[in-house]
């Protein structure tokens, strides 16, 4: 766990009533409401088409919004869309870069166009913070998929931003620069830098985030501290298949959370993973005292998916 | 205004230029001489002169307008569709830049490449025929203003195209005739009077009348209507892009 200062209660971007409609039709944003504070990581996740990309988009000024108001830092989007847009550095998704261009002068263009002098020292500590010095004077096109990514987030490092989004950051990334990319989110955070990425692997989240926002169909379901959501997370359910069939649990595990299936075939005992002590060992000893016996068991683990299907149904 | 950005895109495109500049200079200077060699010179001799100038004279300022008009269509759209194309647009879209500044790079840029080949191929021009310029100054006004007007116009293409055919459809089967059609090796003057009358809504004349009045003083139009028919031109394009932007068309969603 961190133990640097934990970020201000400033709010960097605060969205109201947001709302996109795309010209087919399809509501990809229904009335978002989010505030993100200043020097926080923020983890948006969700599952595929759930409107990551569309709020993120928006944000930036990619898509226009249909309806709602979005500031940065105080500024209209639209209306002071440039002291709003100088704040932001955006890595996209998609790997999406200028194929023919040497990683030198793309990322040199791209601190000219948020209109900056060059700075040709900042270029360099940012691609040597990013392991791309040595390929700074390659073409883009020669680079592998990983070093692509890592030019797309020198990018949007080259103006110096006080807001950085992350697309997916690590989607088709291997472990190593995984770890690598965490380390320098880390190292821009302790900047002061605020940082909202979107993913839809739990562990991302549970790595980085400071908070954690869910989206589902368009809709924000849950903004949450990251411990309260992980001890969500964190909640497993250990089933043990018992050989002879049970009608009542004797008294003697009575203390224990447990629950009875499948005509008593099936005890099931939910407990926290993250917990020092879960208790199995304690509940396993107390079943011999009884005397009951099992043929199996399995564990298993709340996903994400589970929580967004609580979370769906619980809307319904 | 975002004096880096405008310079980061100008460079980025000028860069592009160099890249490619077998395409982007080479190919059309190459095109054009060989015009030069078969129509000035070597049909050219054959034909009597034109208003006191010969062919191979007459047919310059007319072979500088077509490769004016096609190449800056060219650079200017392909410049903007790129980016759309592979999705790079996305910064543009994201940086602290207007509508205005985007365009002022870009189409600086294509405009910049147009002006360097047309010169170049003034200058291959007067090797190859004796050349005479009447009105120097007038002779950069048009060159720049059609520079300008047809960067902007291929703007507008390189943001409506869906795909790379849409991109070449506009100067293959639009631009290329009208040039053909507009006085680029004859003189309008040489058509019957109904040709005549239908040419005037050719755009393209205007441009190579006032073109080749600079260099001849003889003109098909009378300098001045050629002059404001370009200003016309220039600010109906600015107005078309003006639109573009203020609606999002086919730039966002």
């Amino acid at each position: 766990m961190r133990d640097d200062p934990l970020p201000t209660q400033e709010t960097i971007i605060e969205i109201a009533g947001l709302q996109k409609t795309y010209p087919g039709g399809f509501e990809a944003l229904k009335d978002i409401n989010l505030e993100i504070m200043q020097g926080e990581i923020f983890a948006l996740l969700g599952p595929n088409g759930a409107g990551k990309t569309t709020l993120i988009s928006t944000i930036c000024g990619i898509v226009n919004p249909t309806d709602g108001r979005i500031t940065v830092a105080g500024h209209d989007i639209i209306k002071h869309f440039r002291d709003a847009r100088s704040l932001i550095g955006l890595v996209p998704q998609e790997l999406t870069t200028d194929a023919f261009e040497t990683v030198w002068n793309t990322v040199s263009f791209s601190r000219g166009l948020f209109g900056l002098p060059a700075k040709p020292e900042h270029i360099e500590a940012v691609l040597r913070d990013l392991s791309l010095w040595d390929k700074k004077d390659n073409r883009i096109m020669t680079l592998s998929g990983g070093m692509k990514r890592r030019v797309l987030i020198a990018k949007a490092l080259s103006h110096e931003p006080k807001i950085l989004f992350l697309d997916e950051p690590t989607a088709g990334v291997d472990v190593a620069l995984r770890r690598d990319m965490w380390a320098s989110v880390n190292r821009l955070r302790e900047q002061g830098v605020t940082i909202i990425l979107t993913t839809h692997y739990i562990e991302e989240a549970e790595e980085m985030a400071d908070r954690v926002g869910v989206i589902n169909q368009g809709r924000i379901v849950l903004v949450e501290d990251k411990a309260s959501l992980m001890q969500k997370l964190g909640e497993k359910k250990l089933t043990l298949l018992l050989t002879d069939p049970v009608t009542e649990l004797p008294a003697a595990l009575a203390d224990f959370n447990l629950r009875l299936q499948s005509n008593g075939c099936e005890l099931v005992y939910t407990y926290d993973s993250a917990e020092t002590r879960t208790g199995i060992t304690r509940l396993l000893n107390a079943l011999s005292d009884a005397g009951i016996r099992f043929r199996d068991l399995q564990t298993e683990q709340n996903s994400l998916e589970d929580i967004f299907v609580k979370l769906v149904s619980a809307k319904d | 205004m975002n004096v880096h950005a405008i310079r980061a895109i100008y460079q980025f495109e000028m860069n592009r230029m160099w890249r490619t500049i077998m395409q982007s200079i080479i190919s059309p200077v190459i095109t054009t001489c060989l015009y030069f060699v078969v129509f000035g010179a070597a049909i050219g001799s054959r034909i009597t002169d034109i208003e006191g100038v010969s062919y191979g004279a007459f047919i310059v300022p007319g072979l500088i307008m077509l490769s004016l008009l096609t190449q800056s269509v060219s650079n200017a759209s392909f410049g903007i569709y790129f980016p759309r194309f592979t999705g790079t647009v996305y910064e543009i879209l994201s940086a602290p830049i207007s509508a205005l500044e985007i365009v002022i790079g870009y189409v600086g840029a294509a405009a910049t490449k147009s002006i360097i080949l047309g010169i170049i191929i003034l200058i291959t021009a007067s090797f190859i025929v004796p050349l005479r310029i009447e009105y120097p100054f007038m002779m950069l006004l048009f060159l720049v203003l059609t520079a300008v007007t047809f960067s902007l116009f291929g703007f507008i293409i390189g943001l409506w195209a869906e795909n790379f055919e849409q991109l070449q459809v506009v100067p293959l089967l639009v631009i290329t005739p009208l040039a053909f059609l507009g006085g680029t090796f004859y003189s309008i003057s040489m058509l019957p009077e109904f040709w005549q009358r239908i040419s005037l809504f050719n755009p393209v004349v205007y441009l190579i009348s006032g073109f080749r009045w600079s260099f001849t003083g003889q003109a098909d139009v009378n300098i001045w209507i050629s002059l404001a028919m370009t200003f016309a031109f220039t600010t109906a394009c600015i107005v078309a892009i003006w639109w573009v932007f203020k609606t999002g068309y086919r730039l966002k969603v």
